[in-house]
């Protein structure tokens, strides 16, 4: 990923990559990807990120999961195998709505881890090597565009305190 | 200007990011001590012996236990709602504190998590190889099959397959995902080598864009929303195996939120049962305070005096009821034969948990570890209770009978919780057993006025 075209930023804390992040893009420069070791409060407004559509997913997946569930057992106990429990009816609703709860709760979990894997293009990589070891212990990290030269940077972020310009 | 009271932080000592890290990952990575060898070689004989008790279950038949004709049920389904129920906590750390935003959950939802995952399989051991022929026991699923039947969609007994089973994998991939991170931080810290590759697998490639941890927000929210109705459900459904029956003492609508609320209670006892072990062994008294035992304290208060409202509204009930059989079960429990599993139930669950009203008691590490296994005692006798001596004697006086657990029934007992043991064991020694990103992100919020001051 890191190549001769790119600018690596590195901060030992949120505040700093927070005003690094807006200066940046106020002054133009294209920034690639930011990489914290926790979630940085602020950061997805700030990179005027969009909202993860992964609830829609959920709503999805849980509605198939549902009406799977539901239509299942419907057609188990109406069409294929009509059978009478305790004088009940056929179809007696009440008694599937704890599969059908289930099967909806299953689906919708499932299909949202699914598709945070899928979009985020994360799998068992046994080659994988991080951007820089430290990123997942106490450093921050802007990778900007290398379109930009390292120097504009430097005067972009003067009075904000970086790690390393790179 | 007005400004609120400062809060006590989270997380004591002066923390930076990296002493985080290196906090929570050096117990895993240093060499175990020899406190971890001997609990680890107790649990692992324990299981051993349970693991002996399940063949011997298998080759001889369900004979070998001390079931008869009038109690069907005993120690086993005892075990398997007692086990369900401690999971439930881990759920509702995980879960329904992570949508009432209770930040402190972060220092201890990691271990109560695995304590669901390891508990619900636990419990998930005793419905099949109580069935007698353990190897059927796919017969539960509706699956195409020669005999052209499906399953009875109506009994409760299959709904708890279809609640257990989707809590299980849900619960699995919450805490994976929830893990995913933290694997990222021992893959980057851990020497070169094969444990390297492990991790390196393990880690999913996570790289720690900022893309990707909104989505992780966005996805541990939403899994919280489905986990919190989830938990509830688990054990209604649980409860309506009895509910649904016309035994005395079983037939009752109070059961689900009764279930409920008594399984938050045990599960809470279990979670400080560990990790007051926990925090002690692996050095994370900074990471799992006073504080946070207090917090567990209150929330056992809150539910272990649910859990004795209903044991009262029970008895009004049975008296209210105006059925003799009713009337009987009640009578019978506290003065029959098994007079002393009902007196230890209420001891341990309804008068033990109100000690904590006292905040020197219920800051009191000791006292509270103590009191944890004593409601965790109490817990096991309560489903004791509704399972044994409500069937031992119902309706017809000629089939009244008395139940005692063999050996087999207590060796398998004890191999679950050998089982429970050895995997929480292992566990800390190859996952970090703090969220390491989550405690980074409340470090400052929480914490850094007070920090800064001493």
């Amino acid at each position: 990923m890191e190549n001769a075209k790119t600018i690596t930023i590195v901060f030992d804390d949120e505040q700093p990559l927070l005003q690094a992040v807006k200066k940046i893009r106020e002054s133009g420069a294209n920034i690639i990807d930011v990489f914290t070791p926790f979630p940085v409060h602020g950061l997805d407004p700030a990179l005027s990120m969009k909202r993860s559509r992964i609830p829609l997913v959920g709503f999805i997946g849980g509605a198939i999961g549902g009406l799977l569930g539901f239509g299942f057992q419907t057609w188990v106990f109406t069409v294929d195998y009509p059978l009478v429990f305790g004088g009940k009816p056929l179809l007696s609703v009440p008694s599937f709505i704890p599969v059908t709860f289930e099967c909806t709760i299953l689906f919708a979990a499932l299909s949202m881890a699914g598709a945070f894997f899928i979009k985020s293009r994360l799998k068992p990589d046994k080659k994988f090597e991080p951007v820089d070891p430290d990123i997942t212990d106490d450093k921050f990290l802007i990778l900007v565009d290398g379109e930009t030269s390292a120097e504009k940077i430097k005067t972009v972020l003067s009075g904000i305190n970086t790690i390393e310009i790179k | 200007m007005i400004q609120s009271p400062l809060r006590a932080p989270l997380i004591k000592g002066k923390k930076t990011y990296q002493s985080i890290t290196s906090d929570i990952l050096d117990p895993m990575m240093s060499k175990p001590g020899s406190l971890w060898y001997i609990g680890i070689f107790i649990s692992g004989s324990a299981l051993l012996f349970g693991a002996f008790m399940i063949f011997w279950t298998i080759w001889h038949g369900i004979g070998t236990w001390g079931l008869n004709r009038t109690v069907g049920w005993g120690w086993g389904i005892t075990n398997f709602v007692w086990w369900i129920g401690i999971g439930h906590a881990g759920t509702f750390i995980s879960a329904i504190l992570l949508l009432f935003r209770q930040k402190w959950r972060t220092s201890i939802n990691r271990s109560a998590e695995a304590m669901t995952i390891f508990a619900v399989m636990c419990a998930m051991l005793f419905p099949i190889i109580h069935m007698g022929r353990p190897l059927l026991g796919f017969y539960i699923f509706p699956y195409p099959n020669t005999r052209g039947m499906w399953v009875n969609f109506n009994s409760p007994l299959v709904w708890d397959v279809f609640a257990i089973s989707t809590y299980f994998t849900v619960s699995l991939v919450f805490w994976y995902v929830g893990m995913i991170p933290d694997i990222g931080t021992v893959r980057d810290k851990i020497k070169a080598g094969w444990k390297k590759t492990v991790y390196k697998v393990l880690s999913f490639g996570w790289k720690g864009s900022a893309r990707h941890w909104h989505r992780h927000e966005v996805l541990s929210l939403m899994l919280a929303a489905l986990a919190a109705p989830l938990v509830l459900s688990v054990h209604s459904i649980v409860s309506m195996d009895f509910a649904t029956s016309v035994i005395p003492g079983w037939h009752t609508t109070i059961f689900p939120p009764y279930f409920v609320s008594g399984a938050i209670f045990s599960g809470f006892a279990m979670v400080l049962t560990l990790m007051i072990i926990t925090r002690k062994a692996l050095n994370l008294q900074d990471y799992i305070t006073v504080g946070h035992v207090e917090s567990m304290n209150k929330i056992i208060i809150a539910t272990g005096s649910i859990v004795g409202l209903a044991y009262i509204t029970e008895m009004f009930m049975s008296w209210y009821s105006g059925v003799e059989y009713e009337h009987y079960m009640l009578i019978n429990r506290a003065t029959g034969p098994y007079w002393w599993a009902y007196w230890i139930m209420m001891t341990c669950n309804l008068i033990s948990p109100q000690l904590l009203w006292i905040k020197k008691l219920r800051t009191n590490i000791v006292f509270t570890f103590c009191l944890s296994i004593v409601i965790n005692i109490g817990m096991w006798f309560e489903r004791f209770v509704i399972v044994v001596t409500s069937l031992h004697r119902d309706y017809l006086t000629s089939s009244w009978a008395m139940y005692k657990p063999t050996i087999v029934e207590v060796g398998l007992f004890l191999g679950t919780l050998g089982f429970f043991f050895t995997a929480f064991f292992i566990f800390i020694r190859v996952f970090p057993v703090i969220a390491i990103a989550e405690v980074k992100s409340v470090v400052k919020s929480s914490g850094e006025k007070e920090t800064k001051k001493d």
